[in-house]
């Protein structure tokens, strides 16, 4: 019974995270069909200013912990969406037009290039920001304790979700931006500036990728590299999920975040192997994910 | 003489739309047959299905006496069924001998070969063949993306015969061609029709080919056969007039449906 | 009777003149040239995948799969002839792929991609937590033998490189026919036009799954030769950035030609060891700006520029 309520706690507290990383990904590949594989380094930039902020923050003196997290969430968002412009009106756009998976491997050179960017501007030795993690404390249910950040996480997780929802589906942006899905050539007909909208949208997945990484800074050590292990669990979610769908991506990560626990519990041996399965055995089924749409072909 | 192809109550869905509702066709052993209809109206629908690109939500297919609605393109295609495309189907990035010798190689049924040259002496040889009776030798050497849309029409028929059908669907063979190429075009389509003594179903939306190279027209409305008789009976029936051919409007070189 | 090619015997002459050498050759060059061989037998099926349409980001792991089979093959089973070793990689390799290639040939395009990536990652996720394998450190291979030969002290490089460059040279007479074969023109057929392949009668999903066990041999090869040359394996081999060099690696060399992936492999592998010396934090960083520049300039590699010279000269 401990197990149960351990698993689904950790395991909601991974999907969470998980869905903050999965969601950037999915929407530009959901409205521009390019897999961002620089999504990753996007999310390490995103930890290393949160990092970097804070740790100047509270090495100058500051203990206000609203002001820490405004600098998080600031300058990850910042550093993200500026990263995201120069990516897509610099080098992306160039290329429009030609094969998916050549985008792909676009997107993979521009991840190397941010990899050692990152080298170079804040070096190999890791960066801290753990006093935001600190300063919330744990919480004991019974036996279990949970840190109150990761309570936070999920509720972060939540907000971006319900904002992205909303945007997406309530909003003349959003709707517009449907339209580009559905057909990209008649909303190009009918007048809508495609080539802005994908601008707008690399810019808001880029900064999603980057508050992702932003708060998740005060757990972990932040390191190069870390943003290269991140794109293959996210892409796993996307594709469990469907690509290109939000709520797909949070279905996804629900299921791979309470597999991944489930493992950790009883079998963590398995832990990376099982996120993986989960993501085989529903495209087995479900080859385009469970909430990806097949597309035709006119012949 | 046989029947070559018969449908029965052939039928499909899209969701609530009705593509294609209970089709019943038979076509005799070397029937050149044409198939009209606005767009719309289940032309293409219809010989999907024959060919086994789309499944049908009910009914039966007979191909040469034998049951096919769930056989796939590859199969059929040994079966001797074959068709060409209303854009056409080609490897671009390949020559156009290339894509005779790959579909030569292919139907010879056997395993595909992985050390052997594809252009043997004997597929080059045929390969010149077709390409001579189809009039675009001159493309020989050439890569798909550098010929003209006659052309590979042409070519795609021209593929679409190499497996030695028994019966040829062609999906609106002149769509795309330019009106004083149409003619020469389907003069140089039917006679390699003739020699090989095909059965043959068209699409077509231009009645002066119809009225040209048929004797028989299967005229669709609303996924539903509404009149099924010779050429000129097919065209001077009112409600073939109001719902198809529009009297005296002909479209030409319209987009058709999928 | 097949008769040789103009460029068989070109391939076969290359082979005979980078063997000779070797008696010459710095010992560090020997070392180099059998890595960019090794490497260039993964980048061979990285290219057969190619001219399939199709990209693959997890072909380190039947590189993996070559090296660990030499690696364990020598530490648990006592085999150590190293044609042994590497049958030993390429039938486990093959019963893999024979699985994965059920599954992975109902994709394209970014699915296949990604997915081979994430195949390759659970083969790393396993071996980082195979504490009995040296985990992140891998462990070392035995010393190895060949036919009864074993080389003498000083004389295991240049060995590795003759057993190396006979391998490729098989590999690339094999791929060179391949190439103009109905069923490696098949797989230029599908990555063309799918549709009109199925209405040829031919069956798209067999002609991809040979082509991809086959590609997966040959990287099993390629990572069989690098462990006997390194004489060390470790869970690297599997992780998908190594997968992401075979790309650049075949990107760079273009698709063109059996002869392009070697000069690309060399290129790349002699540039990596200077580059890694002199700028350690920004070889990635030259790697991401070659590769757009390709991808802009060089779409068809660098094996475009000898058959346009030829074209021009012609």
């Amino acid at each position: 019974m401990l197990t149960i309520w351990a698993i689904l706690i950790d395991g909601l507290i991974y999907a969470s995270w998980l869905f903050l990383v999965a969601a950037g990904l999915t929407v530009i590949y959901g409205v521009m069909r390019i897999l961002n594989m620089a999504h990753g380094s996007l999310y390490a930039l995103g930890a290393y200013a949160s990092a970097s902020s804070i740790g100047w923050y509270y090495a100058n003196g500051g203990d206000q912990l609203w002001i820490a997290f405004a600098l998080l969430a600031g300058c990850a968002i910042v550093i993200g969406a500026i990263a995201g412009l120069i990516m897509e009106r610099g080098v992306l756009r160039l290329m429009y037009g030609r094969d998916e998976v050549l985008m792909l491997i676009v997107t993979f050179a521009l991840l190397l290039i941010l990899e050692d960017l990152m080298k170079l501007a804040w070096g190999t030795t890791p960066y801290f920001a753990y006093q935001p993690y600190a300063a919330l404390g744990r919480f004991n249910f019974g036996v279990l304790s949970v840190s109150g950040y990761q309570i936070m996480v999920i509720g972060v997780s939540v907000v971006v979700g319900a904002i992205l929802w909303f945007w997406l589906e309530r909003t003349r942006t959003g709707k517009i931006l449907r339209s580009i899905i559905h057909d990209r050539e008649v909303s190009e007909a009918m007048g809508v500036n495609v080539r802005r909208m994908f601008t707008m949208t690399f810019v808001i997945g880029a900064g999603l990728g980057a508050i992702a990484g932003g708060f998740t800074a005060p757990i972990i050590s932040v390191v190069p590299g870390i943003g290269v292990e991140v794109i293959v669990v996210a892409f796993a979610v996307v594709v469990t999920g469907g690509l290109g769908s939000i709520t797909g991506a949070a279905i996804g990560a629900l299921i791979v975040g309470l597999a991944r626990a489930a493992s950790i519990h009883t079998m963590p041996q398995l832990e990376l192997f099982i996120i993986y399965a989960v993501m085989a055995s529903v495209l087995i089924f479900r080859p385009n994910g469970l909430f990806g749409q097949a597309t035709a072909r006119k012949i | 003489m046989t029947d070559i192809l018969k449908t029965q109550g052939l039928s499909r869905y899209f969701g609530a739309v009705v593509a294609a509702e209970d089709i019943n066709v038979t076509i005799t052993d070397g029937e050149i047959v044409g198939v009209i209809g606005s767009n719309g109206a289940g032309k293409t629908t219809f010989i999907n299905m024959v060919t086994g690109y789309l499944p049908p939500s009910s009914g039966i297919i007979n191909f040469g006496g034998q049951p096919i609605g769930n056989l796939g393109p590859r199969k059929l295609m040994r079966r001797g069924l074959a068709r060409s495309f209303q854009i056409p189907q080609l490897f671009l990035e390949l020559s156009v001998l290339d894509n005779l010798a790959i579909a030569l190689s292919a139907a010879e049924g056997r395993q595909l070969n992985m050390i052997r040259p594809v252009r043997t002496p004997e597929r080059i040889s045929a390969a010149d063949d077709i390409l001579e009776q189809m009039n675009i030798t001159q493309y020989r050497n050439e890569m798909v993306t550098a010929m003209p849309q006659g052309a590979r029409k042409l070519l795609d028929i021209a593929i679409a015969m190499l497996g030695d059908p028994k019966m040829l669907l062609l999906d609106e063979p002149t769509s795309g061609v330019s009106t004083d190429e149409k003619y020469n075009l389907m003069d140089t389509v039917m006679e390699v029709v003739r020699r090989r003594g095909l059965t043959v179903l068209f699409v077509e939306h231009d009645m002066e080919i119809i009225q040209r190279y048929v004797t028989r027209v299967l005229a669709f409305a609303s996924g539903v056969v509404i009149k099924d008789g010779a050429v000129d009976e097919v065209l001077a029936d009112a409600q073939v007039q109001e719902l198809v051919t529009g009297k005296r409007h002909q479209p030409q070189t319209e987009q058709g449906d999928v | 009777m097949m008769h040789l090619q103009k460029s068989e015997v070109l391939l076969i002459v290359a082979a005979l003149v980078l063997g000779l050498s070797s008696f010459i050759s710095p010992d560090w060059l020997v070392f180099t040239s059998t890595l960019a061989i090794a490497a260039a037998l993964v980048v061979m099926g990285v290219v057969m995948l190619m001219r399939a349409g199709l990209i693959s980001f997890g072909q380190g792991l039947f590189y993996c799969m070559g090296g660990y089979a030499v690696g364990l093959g020598g530490r648990f089973l006592d085999v150590t002839d190293a044609l042994a070793l590497i049958g030993l990689g390429v039938l486990a390799t093959v019963a893999l792929a024979m699985v994965l290639g059920l599954l992975l040939t109902r994709y394209r395009e970014i699915f296949f991609a990604m997915l081979t990536l994430a195949f390759s990652m659970i083969l790393y996720g396993i071996l980082v937590k195979s504490h009995g394998l040296g985990s992140t450190d891998g462990f070392g291979v035995v010393d190895w033998s060949i036919l009864g030969y074993q080389p003498a002290q000083g004389h295991e490089s240049s060995t590795a490189l003759w057993l190396a460059i006979v391998l490729a040279l098989a590999a690339a007479l094999f791929l060179n026919r391949y190439f103009q074969s109905s069923l490696g023109l098949a797989c230029e057929a599908i990555r063309e036009n799918e549709v009109r392949v199925e209405y040829m009668g031919i069956s798209r999903r067999q002609v991809l799954y040979i082509n991809y066990v086959i590609a997966a041999a040959l990287g099993s090869i390629g990572g069989s030769l690098t462990a006997l040359t390194a004489g060390h394996v470790d869970p690297t081999m599997a992780y998908w950035t190594i997968s992401g060099e075979f790309v650049f690696i075949a990107l760079l060399g273009g698709t063109g030609h059996v002869a392009a992936p070697f000069i690309a492999a060399f290129i790349f592998i002699l540039v990596r060891t200077y580059a890694v010396e002199l700028f350690p934090n920004s070889w990635q960083l030259i790697l991401g700006v070659v590769l757009l520049l390709i991808i802009l300039f060089l779409p068809k590699g660098i094996w475009s520029l000898f058959t346009r010279k030829r074209r021009a000269e012609a």
